[in-house]
C-alpha cells in the first residue's frame, strides 16, 4: 500500500515538474540558499567575521571571491551567513504570519457575527498602512532585534492571510460533505478542524510562497534603514546600508552581490509560488 | 449611488479612528515612557528636568485623556511640537508633502506608461521569446529591492557620466524637477509597472479568449482594432484596481527611495523621526499616511464605477 502511494507520489510530483520547469528553477533556487544557510559554516570559505587590516575594500579575486568590506571582512562569506539571518526572518515572519491569519480566517468564516465584523474592521486598519510603514513602526515600538524583526513583519501579514482563508472557509462551509458530515452528527468545530482545514492548505502554501517574497524584502528594507536585525548578525540589507553610503564609487562590489542575493532569492520563491499557484489553486491566478 | 458614497465615507472614518487609535498605543507600550528614552539619549541628569517633560508632553495624564487631547488636535488642524526641532509638526510636515507628492506621481505615471504597453505585448505575443523575456523582467521587478535598483543605477551614472542631478535645493522650473526625479522615480516605480505589466498581460489573455472579441474578428475588423478598441479597454479595468492597491507598496518604497537618493520627503522624515524617537512626528505622519492611502483607495473604486457602468454599488 505504502509503495503504491510513494509510486504515484513521485509520479505526481515528476508531472508537476515536467509541466512547471520554471517552479522547479525556483525551487532549486530555494533549496539552494537553504542549504547554504543551514551549512553555513561548512560552506563558507573564510571567517565571516575575522578582519584583515591588509585585505581592507579588496577587490574580488582567488581568495576573496566577492571582495572584502572594509574591514576586511570576506563578503562572499557573509553572504552565505546572511542568508541564515535573511531566510530565518522570512520564514519565520511567514510561518507565524499565516498560521494566526489561517487560525483567525478560519474563526471568522466560523464564527461569522460580531467576531467577523471585528476582524473585518481591524483588517481594513491594518491595510490603511503600507507593510513596511506598519513593520517600521512595529520595531520602534518594540526595539530592534531578530526577534522582533520577525514580529513586526509577520503582524502586517495576518489580515491578507486572514481574508483569503475566511472566504475560502465561507465556500467550504456549503461543500455536500461538509453536509453530510453534519447529517451524521458530528460537531462544528470538528467539522472545521478535520473536514475544513485540510482544505484550506492548498491556498495556504500557494499564499505562504507568495509571502516569502515580499517578507525578505521588507526584512532586507528594515535593515537598509538601520531598524531591521542588529550586530552581530551579518544581515544582506545591512550590508547594503552599510556599503550604499561610503563605496558606490571605491568598492561596487559591496553593493552589488548583496543585492543580487536578495534578488535571486526574491526570485526563487516568486517562480515557486507562481508555479504552485498554477498547480494548487489555478482560481488564484492574479 | 449616494447612499453607497455615505457609507463608504463613514467606514473610512470608522478606519481611521481605528489607525489612529492603533498608532497611540503602539507608540506607547514602549518599554519605559518616552521621556525617559528622551531623558537618556540627550544625556540629561536633572530629574527635575524629566518631570518637566513629563509634564510638557501630558504623559503624566491618564492614556484615554493624552488620546483625547492629541485626536482633537488632529481636528483642529494642531499637531503638536516635534520633540527634536521643537518646531510646529504641522510646519514640518506640509513642506515636504509636495515633493513625495511629485515623486510619487512621477514614479506611477512611468509605471502606467511602461507596465500597460508591455503587458499588452506580452499578452499579444503570447508564448513567443518575447513574451517569456517580458515575463522574466516583470519578474525580476518584482524580486529586486528597489532600493538596491537606485543604488545600481546611481553607480552606473556615476561611472558614466561622472555625476548624478543630486536634490540639493528646490529646483525652478518643472523640467528641472522631472529631471531631478527622473532616476528615483523610475527606480521606485519598476517593481509597480512589472506589477501592472503581469496583471495587464493575465487580464488581456482572459479578455482575447472571449466570445465578443472573436465576434469582432469575424466581422473583419483587424487585429489593431480588436486589440485596442474592443480587448484592451476592458482589460484594463482590473489594472486600475492594482494601481490603488500599489499606492501603498508605492509608499513602502518611496521610504527606502527617498533614503537611498536623499531627496527630503515625507516619507524618508517618517524613517527620521523614528530614528529621532520623535513621538508626535511619528504618530501624525502615519496618520497622514494612513489618510492617503484610504483616500487613495476610495477614489479607485468610485473611478472603477466610472469608467465600467456595468458596476452600480447599490446595496
Amino acid at each position: 500500500m505504502s509503495a503504491t502511494i510513494s509510486h504515484s507520489f513521485w509520479n505526481n510530483v515528476s508531472y508537476n515538474a515536467r509541466r512547471y520547469p520554471l517552479g522547479v528553477a525556483g525551487g532549486i533556487i530555494m533549496i539552494v540558499f537553504v542549504l547554504a544557510a543551514i551549512f553555513a559554516s561548512a560552506v563558507a570559505p573564510l571567517d565571516p567575521f575575522n578582519t584583515n587590516a591588509k585585505a581592507s575594500l579588496a577587490a574580488p579575486g582567488p581568495v576573496y571571491l566577492m571582495g572584502a568590506d572594509m574591514m576586511g571582512r570576506d563578503v562572499f562569506s557573509r553572504l552565505i551567513h546572511g542568508a541564515r539571518v535573511s531566510l530565518a526572518v522570512a520564514l519565520g515572519a511567514t510561518i507565524i504570519g499565516s498560521g494566526i491569519g489561517c487560525a483567525v480566517g478560519l474563526a471568522c468564516g466560523y464564527i461569522g457575527g460580531w467576531f467577523d465584523l471585528l476582524v473585518q474592521r481591524v483588517t481594513e486598519v491594518m491595510q490603511a498602512l503600507p507593510l513596511l510603514v506598519m513593520a517600521l513602526v512595529i520595531t520602534a515600538s518594540l526595539g530592534p532585534s531578530l526577534r522582533n524583526t520577525i514580529v513586526a513583519i509577520a503582524i502586517p501579514l495576518i489580515p491578507t492571510v486572514a481574508r483569503v482563508i475566511r472566504s475560502n472557509v465561507l465556500s467550504l462551509r456549503e461543500m455536500p460533505y461538509v453536509e453530510a458530515a453534519k447529517a451524521t452528527g458530528m460537531s462544528e468545530w470538528r467539522i472545521a478542524i478535520i473536514h475544513v482545514l485540510p482544505n484550506t492548505l492548498a491556498p495556504l502554501i500557494v499564499l505562504a510562497t507568495a509571502q516569502l517574497g515580499s517578507t525578505i524584502l521588507t526584512e532586507a528594507s528594515l535593515s537598509f534603514l538601520g531598524l531591521g536585525v542588529p550586530e552581530p548578525y551579518p544581515s544582506w540589507g545591512r550590508m547594503l546600508s552599510e556599503s550604499a553610503a561610503e563605496y558606490v564609487r571605491t568598492a561596487p562590489w559591496l553593493v552589488i552581490y548583496p543585492g543580487l542575493a536578495i534578488s535571486l532569492v526574491v526570485f526563487g520563491s516568486n517562480l515557486l509560488g507562481d508555479a504552485l499557484r498554477d498547480a494548487l489553486d489555478p482560481r488564484q491566478r492574479d | 449611488m449616494l447612499t453607497y458614497l455615505i457609507r463608504r465615507l463613514l467606514l473610512m472614518i470608522v478606519t481611521l479612528f481605528g489607525v489612529s487609535v492603533a498608532i497611540f498605543l503602539l507608540l506607547r507600550i514602549v518599554p519605559g515612557n518616552i521621556a525617559d528614552i528622551l531623558f537618556d539619549s540627550a544625556g540629561m541628569i536633572d530629574p527635575s528636568e524629566k518631570q518637566k517633560i513629563i509634564a510638557d508632553l501630558g504623559l503624566d495624564l491618564p492614556l484615554p485623556l493624552q488620546y483625547w487631547s492629541w485626536l482633537n488636535g488632529v481636528l483642529h488642524g494642531e499637531l503638536g511640537f516635534s520633540y527634536v526641532s521643537e518646531k510646529p509638526v504641522i510646519d514640518e510636515i506640509l513642506p515636504r508633502i509636495p515633493i513625495t507628492a511629485r515623486l510619487a506621481g512621477l514614479a506611477l505615471v512611468f509605471a502606467i506608461c511602461a507596465g500597460v504597453p508591455l503587458g499588452v505585448i506580452s499578452a499579444v505575443k503570447q508564448n513567443t521569446k518575447l513574451d517569456y523575456a517580458l515575463r522574466v523582467l516583470s519578474l525580476s521587478g518584482l524580486s529586486m529591492p528597489s532600493f538596491w535598483l537606485g543604488l545600481l543605477i546611481l553607480m552606473a551614472c556615476v561611472r558614466w557620466f561622472g555625476t548624478i542631478p543630486i536634490y540639493d535645493r528646490a529646483p525652478a522650473s518643472i523640467w528641472a524637477w522631472i529631471a531631478m526625479l527622473a532616476i528615483p522615480a523610475a527606480s521606485v516605480g519598476f517593481r509597480s509597472s512589472a506589477l501592472i505589466m503581469r496583471l495587464t498581460r493575465s487580464s488581456m489573455l482572459e479578455i482575447l479568449r472571449q466570445d465578443f472579441v472573436r465576434t469582432a474578428k469575424s466581422k473583419g475588423l483587424s487585429d489593431n482594432a480588436v486589440t485596442y478598441d474592443h480587448a484592451l479597454r476592458n482589460a484594463l479595468l482590473p489594472v486600475i484596481t492594482t494601481i490603488g492597491v500599489e499606492t501603498a507598496f508605492l509608499m513602502g518604497g518611496l521610504i527606502v527611495t527617498e533614503t537611498v537618493f536623499n531627496i527630503p520627503g515625507v516619507a524618508r522624515f517618517l524613517v527620521e523621526a523614528i530614528r529621532w524617537r520623535d513621538y508626535p512626528m511619528v504618530q501624525n505622519l502615519v496618520m497622514f499616511i494612513a489618510i492617503v492611502v484610504v483616500t487613495v483607495n476610495l477614489i479607485v473604486d468610485l473611478l472603477y464605477m466610472l469608467v465600467d457602468p456595468r458596476i452600480r454599488y447599490s446595496e
